[in-house]
């Protein structure tokens, strides 16, 4: 395969087999929680792959050339919980100073993710060995962090699209919003099990 | 340069727990520094009347003003232009610290409390069609079959209104009856949309008169169900006898406006089922025309609501002692301050 080829495997498996809210079960807490509307959940999109992407270029170098070389793997999830709160934080600053447009559109979600577990979560399975023991390189784990990203955000988008759809339907209201949002983050998570063993 | 510094770390003995401990402690000074750095590179300067609002603001939060907390008003008033004098528990002071800030003139709220327009309410004085057993809340108790108390219009007495303020302007005597401290009522309003009821209005500080009563009830029926037997029956004396028109009746209920309200409390005085309070009743002033003041104007004879004062243009004015109400409208419109009370 070439570089096209596995970058399209990747993708597949990233997006939609192993896609981190429905079958990593990661991020949960902004696909229920920033979904009632599509303008928000897209922002919040944005911002999760580039938080994800920015996060899985710096913890893997951080990982490779700090934490290997001296046998401290056991510290990564310290390690990318400082890396990844100090690299939005910084972002956050030069976004705000040089693109006041873009800071509004990303607002508020910048700082919400930081600690967001998917972040963390594709920082950590970029450096987990794969099933023939070899690990991603930097620009796989880059390309990585880009498509679960880009994963997570088209999730949310179905969501809140529904979700969104949802609001006019004649419901009982005690199923309105949460319950529902809920059963509906079920049916979906069904949905994508299908994916779950596809070959390519 | 920093693999440099720790490499030779590496050869002491006790190298297993200093090089992690060097290593993240690196990583932290250097994210440190920069972030540092960068808050100062990349300052964006905010506006900092926003800031100074906010100083001068109660930081209550309590959302009187429509926004979502004291910061937000303060980002409404500087960029989108929003009143200064919306902040209830603010009040004159911080509308006039806003208004320096801000350049504008100041345009002060009247202060208002809020009122409970119910005399019953309490345990031992509220008829009950049954015995609640659920929820405590008001919202909850008036769900089932019109609410527990006889009187479908009136307190339920779970203390909804005591919850939300915020202030603890709302204490529950021993009979549990609901009183509002003025003092520390702010009429932020939070009470008013928590009564189930819509009991409680809020009303300017400076008035005496109420009626206390929401019953939209006739005559009969509305004595059978009140626990005080104090209910509006929708009479219509009150309004008659207002010399303002200040009272209207409607679903026989009566109701004050406050706008035209003089506070005389002469609706007190005619209310046959005394469902009228007035907290200064008796205690009002009559007027009395100093004679060596008075140039006789007639303006006061004419702003009278009662025709208590008279006398001929030019002449000096005497007042009726019998007629007079106490409600000092003459004596703001004076000219010569010539009107005394006693």
């Amino acid at each position: 395969m070439g570089f096209l080829g596995q970058l399209f495997v990747m993708a597949i498996s990233a997006i939609l087999v192993q896609n981190f809210v429905l079958s990593r079960f990661l991020g949960l807490c902004p696909y229920l929680g920033v979904s009632k509307k599509l303008d928000s959940a897209f922002g919040m999109g944005m911002a999760v792959i580039f938080v994800m992407t920015l996060a899985s270029a710096f913890c893997y170098l951080i990982f490779q050339y700090l934490l290997v070389p001296y046998g401290l793997e056991y510290l990564q999830t310290l390690a990318f919980i400082l890396t990844i709160a100090a690299l939005v934080q910084f972002v956050e600053m030069v976004i705000q100073k040089n693109s006041p447009a873009l800071y509004k559109s990303l607002g508020v979600y910048l700082p919400l993710i930081t600690t967001n577990c998917a972040v963390l979560g594709v920082a950590i399975l970029n450096i987990t060995p794969l099933a023939d023991g070899s690990r991603y390189n930097f620009i796989w784990s880059v390309l990585n962090g880009f498509l679960s990203g880009v994963g997570f955000t088209f999730v949310l988008l179905a969501m809140a699209g529904i979700r969104e759809r949802l609001e006019l339907v004649d419901m009982p209201k005690s199923m309105r919003g949460m319950p529902s949002g809920l059963i509906l983050a079920g049916i979906m998570a069904l949905a994508f099990y299908g994916f779950m063993g596809m070959k390519i | 340069m920093i693999v440099s510094i720790i490499i030779p770390l590496a050869a002491s003995a006790s190298s297993t727990i200093l090089i992690p401990v060097v290593i993240l402690g690196v990583m932290g000074l250097v994210f440190g520094l920069v972030l540092a750095f960068a808050a100062k590179v990349f300052e964006v300067k905010l506006d900092p009347r926003v800031e100074q609002i906010i100083a001068s603001l109660p930081g209550a939060n309590c959302g009187a003003c429509g926004q979502a907390g004291c910061a937000g008003y303060a980002d409404a008033i500087v960029n989108s232009d929003a009143a200064i004098n919306l902040c209830a528990p603010g009040g004159p002071a911080s509308v006039e610290a806003i208004a320096k800030i801000m350049g504008k003139s100041a345009v002060a709220s009247e202060k208002k409390v809020a009122v409970i327009h119910c005399s019953s309410g309490g345990t031992n004085n509220t008829k009950w069609k049954y015995a609640y057993q659920g929820v405590e809340s008001c919202k909850s108790a008036v769900n089932i079959a019109d609410g527990p108390n006889m009187c479908h219009w009136g307190c339920v007495g779970f203390n909804d209104c005591q919850a939300v303020c915020v202030f603890d302007a709302i204490s529950v005597d021993e009979h549990g009856m609901r009183h509002i401290d003025k003092e520390k009522c702010t009429a932020c309003g939070a009470c008013v949309k928590a009564c189930p009821r819509k009991l409680i209005l809020l009303v300017p500080e400076n008035r005496n008169v109420v009626i206390n009563c929401s019953s939209k009830a006739k005559l009969p029926v509305a004595k059978q169900l009140c626990g005080t037997e104090l209910p509006c029956i929708g009479c219509g004396l009150c309004g008659r006898k207002c010399p303002v028109q200040a009272i209207t009746v409607e679903n026989n209920l009566a109701r004050i406006d406050y706008a035209k309200c003089i506070d005389c409390g002469l609706c007190f005085t005619v209310c046959p089922t005394k469902a009228i309070t007035d907290a200064k009743a008796g205690m009002r002033k009559k007027a009395e025309i100093v004679a060596e003041n008075c140039i006789g104007c007639t303006i006061c004879a004419k702003i009278c609501p009662t025709k208590a004062i008279n006398g001929e243009l030019k002449q000096v004015h005497t007042v009726d002692k019998e007629a007079c109400i106490g409600c000092e409208q003459c004596v703001a419109k004076c000219p010569k301050k010539a009107i005394k009370l006693v």
